[in-house]
């Protein structure tokens, strides 16, 4: 039996610009490094140019400028169909008029394998994807969940330097999601592949990557491991983007060594400076790390909503800066609308970001 | 409710057969009521006469007992089914069954005796009173809970299938029949078969050296036609939308010229160009100093017009075909590997397989039906439609034989829509999922991208010399005797005088020009209504035999326009439904010959609106004819528009189906045209060919600015730097 192997290698974008037309910059002076082995997703709000990025190391586009390499290669000029790359589409882009069988052989015919081994490879893809037995059906025939993983067996079944997915996960329903993004991480991490990922669902990033790339107006707003960003997001649009986050206008007060002490009204608070310089800021709280009390230190709020969602409840809260949400895991005696209570922040978690 | 009493307006007040003048109201004052020929049919009865009339009554009479019950009691339906059911059935039987000569089959008398009576075709109490017994059945079915109890919808669909079955199914029936007639009257399998085997029809003299039966003929050159314009078709529609080629709008321009040209005036300007005495072929002779010959007349002419006139029709169905490839199935083949070529070859080539077929379909059926090239260019090359004409109106004038042949035509066009159903078979060729279509399409292959502008050029150039042509020929006093400039063609035709008489039309094509107008007119508003009901039913409703109800519909498509002339003389000369000679068969015809046109730009415009619209508007408390009139039919003015004008435009450039059905006191445009170059009076049909285009161009220009362009949301192509 063939096993399907990874020819991993790395990607490179050197200064990479793309010029829409003649003045829409879809991507703005990119550098950008994918090792090899390695998932990264790159993230962000519709049209931040992740997307053309995409297509850009597929070769369906070239840049306006700058150099791609693939491994030690470069590609810049090359087209899709000499480069060692495939791509699962968001429609999965399924042959209509083929069934699931020559969906997956497709490409390997293009690729100088003899018929008995094609039919070896596009089982063996389809195998690994877990529709074995399935070869003979039309898509049509299909849930959309396997027409999802035939889309990825065609693009596996290759043993591409690099693999691409357009948000893979965006025609899927939500319980299929979890399960299918799983089974993308465990064959890109058994088989080693280089994966470049998009997506603009930030749990989902979080979930899948080891190096996410955040994007915002053509540019790469903050790059790194899914906790660093998630813990240390460079800015408010990084820190709101990935995970919720009340962000709260507050004053730099002093910095001593690499602690700052921040002021919101009267409320004081101690947190890791981060190279702020004293004084306007903004203070990143997830709703999880806002703590809520009856009385004691605090600032002054009242409770404008409770919501039960099982797990635990989430309030809407209004003090003196604004409105705050916060996640609280006691259910058991929850508070009510118009409590009045004492709001402060756990000792980790909450991150200063430039004003 | 409103129809009980239209019924009995209809058979209380209205004249119950037809007056002589379907628009003019001067039986209101000539004897209306009392005079039998105007009598509402309620009258008729009164007096004793036509009392095969009176049970009608009863069905009348029944829905009245029912007023005050609600919907949801089941008398209610059943009483409306029954009496609707039975007021309709009766009409029709009476009017089958009693003619112009008393009973009209020969065992009714026997069964009843002889009767003494006679009865003329329907009119306006007749034509009101079905309408209302069959939108009664259709209540009580609504009432009885059929399509979620939508009386709009049982409504519509009951309609849509009585004036498919009267207008359409029918006259085709009546032609069948009447394939059987012998010379004497009777009916005759053995005469049947003697016609049909005939040689004229099935001789294969042309494998021998003498020439082949018309069956052949038009087989054979439909085969070509069909061929020749879907390879067109693709063409252009590939330059147009995977080439960087500059000048697509000139080229679109160009491949839309002959939709509004009536498709004869190409043969006319073949035969300026190659006739005898023709441009080209003179200087030909000149230079190579060698006879000319009459090489156009026969298969080369009618070939090379009828691919000029109707590779338009195949680019219109390629360009949606080509466009609606989903550009990521392409980017996902050059993905895995495949280069220009072997994408084109395996992914976009066999997506477009329903396209093609389409396209093949229409160019086969067009060339089927077309009976104005090959007058004009024919030759002794027989096709099947030529002779079908000839038939009828010629020295011969023998119903069962233009029958016959249009029994063969009709069969060949559905044998080729069966064809193309098997050959698509059960495969998909639609994108499994819709969403995430964006994309670029990539460019041509460039082992194809060459012949491929070479032929869009050289077409483009040929299109561009013929219409030169027409509109040059037009003013040439004489073509290849005399070839002095003059209006005199102009003048013959649209001449206007204003003397002492006042303002007239003294040109002899205002008549016909009048008339072509009026009768597209008042065909256009009929024609987008009947489409547009007819594919809401379709995409959003869902009923018992939906896939009958498509299939009869797609069918009515397929029979060619000279076989529904032939059928709409033999049924509609008689009574029940005598409209021969009138315009309103006129009418009739091009709304039953144009309406798949509105279904399909119905259909095409409705699959891309979300039913979740129709049902927001129905859970807000809309009825579904109140979704249909404020959500959908706004939300098509596009393919409303679109529709009008089309069916406006084919109207007037319609020849095989009107040829049979034109009177001397309604001649359209077309027909007359054709007269005149039977007369060999080349220059005022092509003045006059020139006039309609011109007509039509602005018929055409107006829409453009009503709809403006629609744009769809894809990534622009290629950019610049590399």
């Amino acid at each position: 039996m063939i096993k399907i192997n990874a020819k991993a290698a790395s990607v490179s974008f050197r200064n990479v610009t793309k010029v829409y037309g003649r003045d829409v910059v879809a991507v703005d002076a990119v550098n950008l490094e994918v090792s090899a082995g390695s998932l990264v997703t790159l993230l962000g709000p519709s049209g931040c140019g992740k997307t053309t990025i995409l297509r850009m190391i597929a070769g369906l586009e070239m840049p306006s400028k700058g150099q791609v390499f693939i491994g030690d290669k470069d590609v810049t000029t090359l087209p899709a169909t000499d480069r060692d790359v495939s791509m699962v589409f968001q429609s999965y882009a399924l042959f209509p008029h083929m069934t699931v069988m020559e969906n997956v052989s497709y490409g390997l015919k293009f690729s100088g394998f003899d018929k008995s081994e094609t039919k070896e490879r596009a089982l063996a893809g389809l195998d690994l994807v877990g529709l074995a037995g399935y070869g003979g059906r039309l898509p049509s025939a299909l849930s959309g969940g396997q027409q999802q993983r035939v889309a990825v067996a065609r693009a596996l079944v290759l043993e591409p330097q690099v693999l691409l997915f357009d948000e893979p996960l965006s025609n899927l329903d939500a319980k299929l999601r979890r399960q299918v993004r799983e089974e993308i991480r465990e064959i890109q991490q058994n088989l080693g592949l280089t994966v470049v990922y998009v997506t603009h669902d930030q749990e989902e990033a979080l979930a899948v990557s080891d190096e996410i790339v955040v994007m915002r107006n053509a540019g790469i707003a903050q790059k790194g491991t899914p906790r660093e960003l998630y813990e240390a997001p460079a800015d408010a649009f990084v820190a709101d983007f990935i995970g919720e986050a009340n962000l709260i206008p507050c004053e730099v007060l002093s910095i001593s060594g690499d602690m700052a002490e921040i002021g919101i009204g009267s409320f004081r608070h101690k947190l890791a400076s981060r190279g702020v310089q004293p004084g306007p800021a903004q203070v990143a709280v997830r709703p999880s790390r806002v703590r809520i009390g009856a009385e004691g230190q605090g600032m002054p709020a009242r409770i404008k909503k409770a919501i039960y969602v099982g797990s635990r409840m989430e309030y809407t809260v209004e003090a003196e800066f604004g409105t705050l949400f916060a996640v609280l895991d006691d259910v058991k005696a929850p508070l009510k609308i118009g409590d009045d209570v004492m709001l402060s922040f756990a000792a980790s978690g909450p991150v200063l970001v430039p004003g | 409710m409103f129809w009980i009493i239209a019924g009995w307006v209809g058979y209380l007040l209205l004249p119950w057969y037809g007056v002589e003048e379907f628009y003019t109201f001067e039986w209101l004052v000539d004897g209306w009521p009392m005079h039998s020929d105007y009598a509402p049919a309620a009258m008729l009865v009164a007096q004793g006469k036509k009392l095969w009339l009176a049970p009608m009554l009863l069905a009348l009479v029944a829905p009245l007992f029912v007023l005050r019950r609600r919907k949801t009691d089941p008398i209610y339906g059943k009483v409306l089914i029954v009496a609707g059911g039975f007021g309709f059935a009766w009409l029709v039987a009476q009017g089958m069954g009693i003619g112009l000569r008393g009973y009209n089959y020969g065992w009714m008398a026997a069964l009843f005796g002889e009767l003494n009576d006679r009865q003329f075709g329907m009119g306006y109490g007749a034509l009101i009173a079905a309408s209302s017994f069959l939108f009664l059945f259709t209540q009580g079915i609504a009432a009885r809970g059929a399509v979620n109890g939508d009386v709009f919808v049982t409504s519509a669909i009951g309609g849509v299938i009585a004036v498919v079955a009267i207008f359409v199914f029918l006259p085709i029936a009546k032609m069948l029949g009447a394939a059987f007639i012998s010379d004497d009257g009777g009916y005759s399998i053995v005469e049947f078969f003697g016609k049909f085997v005939d040689q004229r029809i099935w001789g294969l003299g042309c494998l021998s050296g003498t020439s082949c039966g018309a069956a052949w003929n038009s087989l054979f050159l439909a085969v070509l036609v069909g061929t020749i314009t879907t390879v067109l078709g693709l063409i252009f529609a590939l330059v147009l939308t995977r080439s960087g080629f500059k000048y697509k709008k000139g080229l679109r321009a160009l491949t839309m010229l002959p939709i509004i040209t009536p498709p004869f005036v190409i043969g006319l300007a073949l035969i300026l160009l190659f006739g005898l005495s023709g441009t080209v072929t003179q200087w030909v002779s000149g230079v190579l100093d060698v006879q000319p010959t009459r090489w156009l007349y026969g298969l080369p002419g009618i070939l090379i017009a009828q691919t000029l006139a109707f590779t338009p029709i195949a680019f219109l169905v390629m360009i949606g075909v080509v466009e609606g490839v989903s550009p990521s199935m392409e980017e996902a083949a050059q993905t895995l590997r495949a280069n220009r070529w072997q994408t084109f070859r395996t992914v976009s080539l066999p997506l477009m397989r329903p396209g093609l077929a389409n396209a093949f379909l229409l160019g086969f059926i067009e060339s089927m039906a077309d009976f104005g090239n090959p007058l004009v260019l024919g030759g002794n090359y027989d096709v099947l439609s030529t002779e079908i004409f000839f038939a009828i109106v010629g020295a011969q004038y023998d119903q069962s034989r233009a029958a016959i042949l249009a029994m063969i035509l009709l069969g060949f066009t559905l044998g080729a829509f069966y064809l193309q159903r098997f050959w698509l078979g059960k495969k998909s060729y639609t994108t499994v999922t819709g969403k995430g279509d964006s994309g670029v399409h990539p460019l041509l292959p460039k082992r194809i991208a060459l012949p491929v502008y070479v032929i869009a050029a050289l077409w483009g150039l040929f299109t561009i010399a013929v219409y030169v042509y027409i509109v040059y020929g037009s003013f040439v006093q004489l073509w290849g005797v005399n070839d002095s400039l003059t209006l005199a063609h102009y003048k013959t035709a649209f001449a206007v005088a204003w003397d002492d008489r006042g303002f007239r039309w003294t040109g002899s094509a205002w008549d016909s020009f009048w008339t072509t107008i009026m009768i597209a007119t008042i065909a256009a508003p009929f024609t987008a209504a009947l489409g547009l009901i007819t594919a809401y039913l379709l995409t959003r409703q869902d009923f018992a035999g939906k896939k009958s109800f498509e299939f009869g519909t797609m069918l009515s498509f397929a029979i060619p326009g000279t076989v529904i002339g032939v059928a709409y003389i033999l049924a509609f000369n008689v009574p029940p439904i005598e409209i021969t000679g009138t315009g309103l068969i006129l009418v009739v015809s091009f709304v039953f010959r144009n309406m798949p046109v509105g279904v399909r730009a119905g259909i095409a415009s409705m699959s891309q609106l979300d039913k979740s619209l129709d049902e927001s508007s129905l859970t807000l408390g809309a009825n579904s004819w109140q979704t249909f009139r404020l959500i959908i039919l706004p939300l098509l003015r596009p393919a409303i528009l679109a529709a009008l004008v089309y069916s406006f435009v084919r109207a007037m450039t319609a020849i095989s189906a009107v040829i049979f059905l034109v009177s001397a006191r309604y001649d359209m445009a077309t027909s007359y045209i054709i007269g005149r170059v039977e007369n060999n009076d080349y220059g005022l049909a092509i003045a006059y060919s020139t006039a309609l285009i011109f007509v039509m161009l602005f018929a055409v220009g107006m829409l453009q600015l009503a709809v403006g362009r629609t744009k769809i949301g894809r990534r622009t192509s290629q950019s610049e730097g590399h």
